[in-house]
């Protein structure tokens, strides 16, 4: 449980790790908070050359309100996104699924960039990212880019990201009096990985339901939107939600693993969606 | 080899470290503090739960490198003027322990969560000790010594020995 030998560089600015990393190449991996890297490089799933450690980056260490959405840099710790007072009124959804990511200690030192970099579908950020339609900003050697968190997960912990690039910023949007969200997350013990989870975004209108955007954890090689569910519900009432979600599934490929079989998976994607979808509305 | 140096219980240590060494060996076996248990190794059991910089962490998750620094406390260096902390004196009261293998990182996180939450209810107590596993107790007696301790704690009272 040790890992394979490696070198280790300290960034001092986000220019520096990519400058770095261009140097490097696919051998190295940036640090961030670790309590993804570290523990499969010490399982030796990984064994990267290089780690170039974004730890004594400050500059991205930050919560701020921008009026029409808050930013949040990348080396944010989970129990900071947890606690932060700007995100618990105007984007709760964050706030509270940050304060599920394992435990107590690993929110001490597990980051919003690091976990969304991982890209790992059964962790629980990237779904709520994708049910708020958050976007990510990437620096690489030519610049500065913005994605979409739609765009961004592309396959079994693969990203958008580029080898040399470094992820600076999240942006979320301030949730407005008409929304509603929820998550669902389910597990067997405490401190274990979702089962599978649901997030649900949803914007009312009239006593009826305008949008609702689903995020769903750990039912494929990505985190997924449940697309064929958000059009369903898309004008439902309280009365028609059980409906709606029966088709939150569709399009999804869980796995069958010692948690669970992919066919219990599927119920329970239709199940927390549901229960999602009931609580988004009622708050 | 890099050359770090952190504060642990108070004193300062320098030392050459190989990138790769997790801060929990360089505690245990380069500064011999038995005190923090090697227990899962994997994030899981919580045993070699240390403060960094007044938050708890676990040791096997932190590089030593990633320490470069910090203040590190472990259970060895919580005594107040000669007396035990509240923490550990209520785990004694009220015997939150059997084996004893889980008790330092049980305290660490206890003592992390009462400076975050200094007053808990039994609830939050279990949810903030929800990464350090205890094979032994059923878990009863350590909420107990938590919430016994707690009031201590935020008058910075020692609980005196029974």
């Amino acid at each position: 449980m040790i890992p394979v030998a490696f070198e280790y560089e300290v960034a001092e600015s986000v220019d520096h790790a990519i400058e770095l990393l261009g140097q490097h190449g696919d051998e190295a991996k940036l640090l961030a908070g670790g309590h993804s890297l570290l523990p499969i490089m010490k399982l030796r799933l990984a064994a990267p050359a290089m780690l170039v450690d974004l730890g004594r980056v400050n500059d991205l260490k930050y919560i701020r309100d921008e009026g029409d959405h808050i930013a949040i840099g990348a080396m944010t710790r989970h129990c900071e996104v947890e606690r932060d007072q700007t995100l618990r009124e105007h984007c709760g959804l964050l706030a509270y699924t940050a304060s599920l990511v394992g435990d107590p200690q690993v929110r001490h030192r597990g980051t919003i960039g690091g976990s969304i970099s991982h890209g790992d579908a059964a962790s629980d950020l990237p779904s709520a990212l994708l049910a708020l339609e958050a976007e990510f900003v990437i620096r690489g050697p030519n610049g500065e880019r913005t994605v979409r968190a739609t765009d961004f997960f592309k396959d079994y912990l693969q990203t958008d990201l580029a080898p040399d690039e470094v992820l600076t910023e999240i942006r979320v949007p301030k949730l407005g009096s008409n929304t509603g969200w929820s998550y669902q997350k389910f597990n067997r013990r405490a401190q274990d990985w979702a089962v599978v989870g649901a997030c649900a975004v949803v914007e009312r209108s009239n006593g009826s339901i305008s949008t609702a955007r689903i995020g769903l954890t750990n039912m494929g090689s990505t985190p997924l939107r449940a697309t064929a569910a958000e059009r369903a519900l898309s004008g439902a009432d309280a009365g028609s939600i059980a409906d709606a979600v029966q088709n939150a599934d569709e399009g999804t490929s869980p796995s069958s693993d010692v948690a669970a079989s992919a066919e219990f998976r599927r119920h329970l994607a239709r199940v927390l969606t549901r229960r999602a979808v009931e609580q988004a509305v009622s708050r | 080899m890099r050359r770090i140096q952190m504060t642990v219980d108070g004193r300062g240590h320098i030392a050459e470290v190989e990138p790769r060494l997790l801060l929990l060996h360089h505690l245990r076996e380069n500064l011999g503090i038995g005190g923090v248990h090697w227990g899962c190794n994997t994030t899981n059991c919580g045993a070699c739960t240390v403060l960094m910089n007044g938050e708890s962490v676990k040791s096997c998750t932190v590089l030593a490198v990633q320490a470069d620094g910090a203040e590190i406390t472990t259970v060895r260096g919580i005594m107040e003027n000669g007396l035990w902390h509240p923490v550990q004196q209520a785990f004694h009261e009220t015997h939150g322990l059997q084996c004893g293998y889980c008790t330092p990182g049980m305290i660490m996180a206890s003592v992390s969560l009462l400076k975050e939450n200094p007053e808990p209810s039994e609830q939050e107590i279990r949810e903030a000790l929800e990464g350090n596993l205890c094979r032994c107790t059923g878990y009863e007696n350590i909420v107990k010594a938590v919430q016994m301790a707690a009031p201590y704690v935020r008058r910075s009272e020692p609980v005196a020995a029974s």
